[in-house]
């Protein structure tokens, strides 16, 4: 195997980076979700682009502002400064910040588009059973969006393995904390260790397209079928 | 339609001309850390000569993958010597077309005034969290940086505050933006006639690490170049080595 320990080192952190990336944005993209699928609000439109800013915009775009932002000197910086947490660049932690940035329309609008597509009816047929609105977002809405949940879990896991240019400026190639896979690969290039690169490199061309083969044949029959 | 095509391809046919007439483009890769007396050659080089110089600027090592992957440059300006020997012994250079540019200097340097210290005592006190280099498998300041490190017996001691940088620009943008307190950087990118531009520097000593000899090479894609030539003679002359020489490298 011509892998080496700092190659594992380096699926470990991306796996760890995306799977908690994933959860968190799950518990942060739901009601966010929620929330644009039901509102009447004006702020529907500039909230909805805004989620979406991320899909469009280069990475070295958000990189350069996350760096700026949470340096010494930007807001972010000044604020996790004060709270005694230092700065975030160069930290696993600031590597999540950029990654939730970074997958977040991947995880909000599958799961808006279920919501959308489940309507009120459910809900006030519920409510006319005298279900609480909990009971009705567990009971009803949750199983009834479960395709979408399942779309967002995988593309904001997918999307964020993917994660290069916002990693590559914030990161500092620091080995165990913000050395990820991409960042590995790109090092392996760049150092002209190309039968390294390709191990990776192919090791990532696989396990992306199993990830998107189960998400077809997963979600897509039920979709179908819903 | 008709006309409106016959105007379409009136313009294709000058751009056509236009091309031919530009023919005098120098397309160059430029190491990151030569960019901004790079940018001053350049300029006089257009003023003197009326070509016109295309550069790009990056890590050397990739511009190894791109040269050998058919990029177009037709002059390299590499951050070491050992690129462009590569490079001329595998056919992609023009034989007997390397020569040494520039001699690199480093600077251990921090964008705040006053930190730094003139003889780099600075770090060997614990009061900095993070030390930027360029990834010293890629970047000839990022391995200088490790050797100075390892002159000073100071390897382990900030082992674990090292960030890297892709490329010497990089670290230069993590000392410069305030997340790492001090970094290794090439001295040209925060000197200028003389002195340090902005925050504070120790001039890293030549002997403390080997010499960063930084050098250039025609590529075999401006063999038939003139303004590719052109450009490499008035690197050799004395003009381009007093602009060079204003930003702190050596010739």
């Amino acid at each position: 195997m011509p892998l080496t320990s700092a190659d594992f080192a380096a699926i470990w952190l991306t796996l760890q980076l995306a799977s908690l990336t994933t959860v968190l944005l799950l518990l942060i993209g739901t009601p966010i979700a929620w929330w644009l699928a039901h509102t009447r609000s004006r702020l529907k439109a500039p909230v909805g682009a805004l989620v979406a800013l991320p899909l469009v915009l280069p990475p070295t775009v958000i990189g350069f502002y996350l760096l700026v932002a949470m340096g010494p000197h930007g807001p972010v910086g000044q604020l996790t400064q004060s709270l005694g947490l230092g700065t975030l660049p160069f930290s696993f932690a600031g590597l999540l910040v950029g990654s939730l940035i970074y997958s977040l329309p991947f995880v909000v609008q599958p799961i808006q588009n279920a919501f959308e597509a489940i309507g009120r009816r459910p809900l006030e047929v519920a409510a006319t059973l005298r279900a609480s609105p909990w009971d009705c977002f567990l009971s009803v809405v949750l199983p009834l969006a479960r395709p979408g949940f399942l779309t967002a879990s995988v593309l904001g896991f997918a999307h964020t393995l993917g994660e290069f240019g916002v990693v590559l400026m914030i990161g500092g190639n620091i080995p165990d904390k913000t050395r990820v896979v991409s960042v590995q690969i790109f090092n392996h290039v760049e150092a002209m260790e190309y039968a390294k690169a390709h191990w990776l490199a192919g090791g990532m061309l696989l396990f992306a397209f199993l990830i998107l083969l189960v998400l077809h044949l997963k979600v897509r029959p039920s979709l179908r079928s819903a | 339609m008709a006309p409106h095509s016959r105007r379409i391809s009136g313009l294709l046919v000058a751009l056509a001309l236009s091309g031919q007439a530009l023919a005098d483009d120098v397309q160059v890769a430029v190491a990151a850390n030569f960019s901004a007396p790079m940018q001053a050659i350049a300029r006089a080089f257009e003023q003197s000569s009326g070509h016109r110089v295309i550069a790009a600027y990056g890590a050397t090592g990739q511009f190894y993958a791109q040269i050998n992957h058919g990029a177009p440059f037709e002059v390299l300006l590499a951050a070491d010597d050992s690129t462009p020997a590569k490079l001329e012994s595998e056919g992609a250079g023009v034989p007997g077309s390397r020569f040494t540019y520039a001699v690199g200097a480093l600077a251990l340097w921090s964008a705040r005034p006053g930190y730094v210290d003139d003889a780099g005592a600075v770090l060997k006190r614990d009061t900095f969290r993070h030390l930027a280099i360029a990834n010293p498998q890629t970047a000839p300041y990022g391995l200088a940086a490790t050797q100075v490190l390892e002159k000073l017996g100071l390897t382990q001691a900030v082992k674990h505050k090292l960030v890297e940088g892709q490329n010497i620009a990089q670290a230069y943008q993590f000392v410069a933006s305030g997340n790492a307190e001090l970094g290794f950087v090439a001295l040209s990118q925060v000197y200028r006639d003389g002195q340090i531009t902005q925050g504070s520097a120790w001039r890293v000593p030549a002997q403390l690490h080997a010499p960063i000899r930084q050098d250039a090479l025609l590529l075999a894609k401006g063999q038939n170049n003139p303004a590719a030539r052109a450009l490499l003679e008035y690197l050799r002359g004395e003009q381009a080595a007093t602009l060079i020489r204003a930003y702190g490298y050596q010739r």
